[in-house]
């Protein structure tokens, strides 16, 4: 048998589309930002920790979270990435442009780190440790969603270094 | 423990686009080579395992569409989505809980789907992916918190893509035998900052399988067995804002019961050469940190050193790793079956003399939430 010219088939361009369920601690999350323009987390009763977002469960302790806690829309830098490729938002199908930069937070008051784009792409004026403040949508705009918080802004810059 | 060992192996070439195969087509072909690498037949196995995922291959329960090219008809069948390391695991497990074999088969092409697309729906679809979070963007987050907290530069890790694309030059299976130097590295095109391309492994088509068997199955096999002295694996929190990123927890306690089970004291000095998954080339010093085979933040000194260099103390990644090829859940079973050739005497090329103790780690989920460790032995 003869090589024959190798053929190949590309997928049908439908969506695969679902409808996840935030659920009641992740509801109140975005009500919280929707409402009052801050987070709120969960106390563990068993090691005292707050995460963020809430959920159910304590996955050291292994309990079951009702403790919520109202957090302040600021935090702290732990680590940050400025990426130079193309994302495709799915929500919207529209390509995010590049540089953009994606932020490890530390909100104040939680013990977890929470994570959202930082809006300075310039590496030479962001650093880890840098103090942050959400920034959100008008609340007229929001939708419930993650993107209810347009991005965190850097308030602090450390002079003299 | 009963005494298991792998007998054979197989791994095709890793390449970024395998026109020619199917995803069957390349299963097919790895389990009939570690058959022959066994010098055994499909009548020696008793029950496969299959590793593959379902938006790799886009289909849903994929592994049902590669049992007859896995040798699967008429045999027990299971499957693993995860890291192939994983497979292997559940693999040994069943040669323990009775059967005399198992033919362990990992597959992915990536060149079908859309690798970035894939790894984003990785990530939680509520606070996550929307933010365009990547096993990329993910990692590079892990070498900023990790380069940070312990001084580490971006030299000492291209340091490390150089060692390993180095390697890979004496292994005609990989995806990239690069010769390159640590400023070609850093000035290769920013991905994801730290990272640069030459940092990050390629996106790579490929499979491997190997077979483990209990001691009757390592009689009658042709191949000097490599007997299984330790295994264990550990997992830790989902959220990457769960957990410190910088130490590698879940590694840490993976490997110390690993260690255990095979007697290790000192691994640094008894274990001879390891294959880790160096996805990013930040990895290859955390994971070794995590290993117990430096302090926390010496990792970064192990490459300069020639410590971990083929002819060095303690030679990682004589394959040239998985920088050198990526075949997604394939990559941990090519460390796996790698420590087993260095075992055998029969890497080739990037064969270690004298190698009695291997060590050969696959992980699985974002910046390693979940390891598995394998300790290997000649005897």
């Amino acid at each position: 048998m003869s090589a024959p010219e190798l053929l190949t088939m590309t997928s049908p361009d439908v969506g695969m589309p679902y409808e996840w369920s935030i659920g009641i601690y992740g509801s109140k999350f975005f009500q919280e930002i929707r409402a009052h323009q801050r987070f709120v987390g969960i106390r563990c009763p068993q090691c005292g920790k707050v995460r963020v977002p809430p959920r159910r469960v304590c996955g050291t302790c292994f309990r079951e979270l009702d403790e919520l806690v109202p957090l302040p829309p600021t935090g702290t830098i732990i680590a940050f990435t400025i990426v130079n490729y193309p994302f495709i938002d799915p929500a919207t199908g529209l390509e995010r442009p590049v540089p953009y930069t994606y932020g490890y937070i530390q909100l104040d008051g939680a013990d977890n780190i929470f994570s959202h784009i930082i809006n300075e792409t310039d590496e030479t004026r962001i650093k880890v440790g840098m103090r942050v403040r959400a920034v959100f949508k008008p609340a007229a705009e929001m939708q419930g969603n993650i993107q209810d918080i347009r991005h965190f802004e850097i308030i602090e810059v450390k002079h003299g270094e | 423990m009963e005494k298991i060992a792998i007998v054979g192996a197989a791994q095709t070439k890793y390449e970024s686009r395998k026109a020619d195969q199917t995803f069957y087509d390349m299963v097919f072909d790895v389990t009939t080579a570690a058959l022959e690498d066994a010098g055994l037949t499909l009548a020696d196995i008793d029950n496969i395992i299959t590793v593959s995922n379902d938006f790799l291959d886009g289909r849903t329960i994929s592994s049902m569409a590669v049992g007859e090219a896995a040798g699967a008809h008429d045999k027990n069948i299971s499957t693993v989505e995860g890291d192939g390391t994983f497979g292997a695991f559940y693999g040994a497990m069943r040669v323990l809980g009775g059967f005399r074999s198992t033919l362990v088969v990992a597959h992915s092409k990536g060149s079908e789907g859309n690798p970035q697309f894939i790894s984003n729906a990785m990530f939680d679809p509520i606070y996550h992916r929307p933010l365009g979070l990547d096993t990329t963007s993910a990692a590079a987050l892990q070498a900023n918190a990790y380069l940070t907290r312990y001084g580490i530069t971006e030299e000492q890790c291209a340091q490390v893509a150089v060692k390993n694309h180095g390697n890979a030059r004496h292994n005609p299976l990989a995806h990239q035998p690069l010769e390159i130097s640590v400023e070609e590295v850093l000035r290769s095109p920013k991905v994801a900052d730290p990272l640069k391309l030459l940092d990050c492994s390629p996106v790579s088509d490929g499979a491997a399988a190997l077979i483990i068997g209990n001691e009757e199955i390592a009689r009658k096999a042709k191949t000097k067995p490599a007997w299984v002295k330790g295994v264990a694996h550990c997992a830790e929190e989902y959220f990457l804002g769960d957990r410190d990123l910088a130490n590698p927890k879940a590694l840490r306690d993976a490997a110390k019961r690993a260690y255990q089970m095979a007697g290790i004291r000192d691994p640094r000095r008894e274990i001879d050469v390891a294959e880790v998954y160096d996805a990013f080339s930040y990895m290859e010093p955390l994971w070794l940190e995590g290993l117990g085979l430096c302090d926390p933040g010496q990792g970064g000194q192990l490459t300069e050193s020639g410590l971990t260099a083929m002819n060095g103390a303690l030679p990682v990644n004589p394959s040239g790793g998985v920088l050198s090829a990526h075949a997604l859940l394939v990559a941990g079973l090519a460390r796996l079956i790698e420590a087993s050739l260095q075992i055998r005497g029969e890497a080739g090329a990037h064969q270690i003399p004298g190698v009695k103790t291997a060590l050969a780690h696959g992980t699985h989920g974002p910046c390693g939430q979940s390891h598995c460790i394998w300790i290997l032995g000649e005897s």
